[in-house]
């Protein structure tokens, strides 16, 4: 009997990505997409569920498909698009509903995968070079993205701690860039105008958007238990990953730069706080345990980045191409409609 | 707009599978950290010793070997920096070794004593004492060793650094690292790096000349924590010169606590101006290389005996101190040697 998976977020961007490569799965019986709006991909037997952010109904369905595996990627890493209340409904009340869901006796979950980010590392001065998945935070976490997902692992080390038979798989990735994905990061380097703070010049680390949701497939397959960084090799100075994408930079003044990040926001320039530490201080990733669990990448950082850059330029031209609308009852008829031959399971 | 969920929107239909191997990356190592003779526009072979160390796994006590990066012959990703992991760039420091070679020569004179002791290949932690109100002894004992054994060395410092702009990246481009016991082990253990560190912290630049040459505590002898773990042998250099270069008369603790400096100092080079307050006396500094300390013990160990430590880190500051009584016992003149 093949898998039976639970993916969160499906109108996401990673929920959607995520899905589509379990389609492709044949190994994968069933694949249910909880989301709050549609999917914005097309997906053949995908069924989507629409939830309430936290996942009230949660339980039931976990009960009623007998998911055996759940893909935690509704996560918000990205405070500018939402607020802090609804980021912590989000992420914290949404995974604490997720794991009692799977926690109760009629469960038959045996795998989860989290995915979460570096960002629970925090950046800051007294930072190492490199983090690995057992350093500590050099200082007290500042921001609610930050707080936001510090709880959500604490919830999933709990989950894994009261569940040893369940395969549990915590992946923090660092800054993704692509050719689809979009973050503060991407929105900065797509203008003529780059902020970084003026006197610093940190070394980012970044993966590519196809790594992540190969890594998320990867640990899924390999069944890999514990906690795994996901970066690209190398480290990028700010200024040379614009200059890669050949813009230029707009140095911020370094003292009360938080302030002008904040003022920025006001007028529609994304520079979360977050981000503003991370163009300071920067942050590097030890990804060498995935690395020595057999995962190879794809993309270095500067792959990710160069990938962004071209994809960015051919946008500059052709503008987004069209997305795609989901339509329920369409897809209701693809989906069990006796007119529709589906033999993609063979 | 419309409210993203998790990490942003997409854009367009995914092309997972059709990606092809080739499009993308290279060697992991593509930070570069370089080793020896390579040149700054050379990116060729990074994929160097210092590479193959990085990726070996910290806890494999069997050193580097086996492990290696499926397609580390996949062509080179284009990078437009030659800044490394650990933020050094071998072009700036190129560039500022030219402006610095005469100071080296005819300002300073720099003179060694036992430079043969500094190995010229594998991991090294070397300790020195330091004074100076702005320390002569760290660019003059990395520009030496650069120049001559062609091979980068990193000098640790505190955190503070990294906090001030410019400040941070002057040093880190020249091979300032942040002295955190991780980045000490991975240059040292994984990376066989050349590593300098002053164990007296800034209470070594930061005493009147009145108490020249005489060493400060060396902190909690954390160097030969760093030093055991990683399996390198200590080499101490005593120096002597770095302290008449700018002596400090007496120290502002009030300014030092409103810019939040360690010290805040009245140099007697301000005496000569506002200029002074940069430029340094023209003392003869000398280096002597002691014997390298090769500690007797198994590297990787989660923690060391407290007194083992304690009594090699009292020994190597004795010695230093030793050394520099002698250094100045032969000194005849400040300015001279």
């Amino acid at each position: 009997m093949g898998r039976r998976v639970l993916v969160t977020g499906l109108g996401s961007f990673w929920g959607g990505r995520v899905a589509q490569v379990l389609e492709a799965d044949s190994s994968v019986d069933v694949i249910i997409g909880l989301g709050t709006r549609a999917p914005t991909v097309e997906l053949e037997r995908t069924e989507y569920v629409r939830t309430d952010e936290s996942y009230s109904i949660l339980s039931r369905i976990v009960r009623a498909t007998q998911v055996d595996t759940i893909i935690h990627t509704f996560l918000v890493v990205d405070s500018s698009q939402s607020s802090s209340r609804r980021m912590h409904e989000i992420n914290v009340i949404g995974t604490m509903n997720l794991f009692a869901a799977a926690s109760q006796p009629e469960s038959r979950v045996c795998n989860v995968v989290v995915k979460s980010s570096t960002l629970v590392y925090g950046s800051t001065y007294a930072d190492p070079v490199w983090f690995t998945e057992d350093s500590r935070r050099s200082a007290l976490p500042k921001h609610p993205v930050e707080r936001s997902l510090l709880e959500v692992e604490g919830y999933v080390r709990d989950y894994a701690a009261d569940n040893p038979d369940v395969s549990v798989s915590l992946l923090r990735f660092s800054n993704v860039l692509g050719e689809d994905i979009v973050t503060p990061i991407t929105r900065a380097l797509e203008r003529p105008l780059v902020p970084s703070i003026f006197g610093f010049d940190p070394r980012l680390q970044f993966v590519h958007e196809d790594d992540v949701v190969r890594a998320i497939m990867y640990v899924l397959d390999q069944e890999l238990d514990g906690t795994f960084n996901v970066a690209g090799d190398g480290l990028l100075t700010w200024s040379e990953v614009v200059a890669m994408c050949g813009k230029r930079l707009a140095p911020l003044p370094p003292v009360g730069r938080s302030l002008a990040g904040s003022l920025l926001s006001r007028i529609g320039i994304d520079l979360p706080p977050e981000l503003v530490d991370l163009l300071t201080y920067g942050r590097g990733i030890d990804n060498r345990r995935l690395k020595r669990a057999g995962f190879d990448y794809w993309h270095t950082s500067a792959g990710a980045v160069r990938a962004f850059a071209e994809a960015a330029r051919l946008r500059s031209t052709f503008g987004d191409r069209p997305e795609y609308h989901y339509e329920r009852d369409v897809e209701q008829f693809f989906r069990h409609s006796p007119a529709v031959v589906r033999d993609h399971r063979t | 707009m419309r409210p993203m969920a998790a990490e942003g929107s997409r854009r367009t239909r995914p092309n997972l599978v059709a990606v092809p191997a080739d499009e993308d990356d290279g060697p992991p190592d593509e930070t570069g950290s370089r080793t020896g003779s390579e040149t700054p526009g050379d990116r060729s072979d990074r994929d160097d010793q210092s590479g193959d160390h990085r990726r070996t796994s910290p806890d494999a006590e069997s050193g580097p070997s086996g492990e290696h990066a499926p397609d580390a012959d996949d062509a080179e990703p284009e990078r437009l920096s030659d800044v490394d992991e650990w933020g050094r760039s071998q072009h700036l420091r190129d560039l500022l070794a030219q402006l610095y070679d005469p100071i080296y020569d005819k300002w300073f004179r720099v003179e060694w004593e036992g430079f043969e002791k500094i190995p010229r290949e594998g991991g090294a932690l070397m300790v020195a004492n330091h004074a100076g109100a702005i320390p002569a002894d760290a660019p003059s004992i990395m520009h030496g060793i650069e120049r001559e054994l062609g091979r980068p060395v990193y000098g640790l410092a505190d955190e503070m650094f990294k906090k001030v702009p410019v400040v941070n990246l002057a040093w880190s481009r020249l091979g300032g690292v942040q002295a955190h016991p991780d980045n000490a082990y991975r240059l040292l253990r994984e990376q066989q790096h050349l590593v300098l560190v002053f164990p007296e912290g800034s209470k070594g630049p930061g005493k009147t000349y009145a108490e020249r040459y005489r060493l400060r505590r060396f902190g909690r002898g954390g160097f030969v924590q760093i030093a055991m773990r990683a399996g390198v042998p200590i080499i101490p250099l005593a120096i002597v010169g770095s302290e008449e270069t700018m002596p400090i008369l007496t120290k502002v603790p009030a300014v030092a606590r409103l810019l939040g400096l360690p010290y805040a100092p009245i140099t007697a080079n301000m005496l000569l101006g506002p200029l002074g307050a940069l430029v340094p006396f023209p003392a003869k500094i000398r280096i002597r290389v002691l014997d390298p300390v090769h500690l007797d013990v198994l590297p990787d160990q989660p923690r060391y005996s407290r007194s083992r430590i304690m009594d090699t880190s009292e020994g190597i500051r004795n010695a230093i101190q030793e050394e520099l009584y002698d250094m100045l016992r032969r000194r005849h003149s400040v300015w001279f040697g």
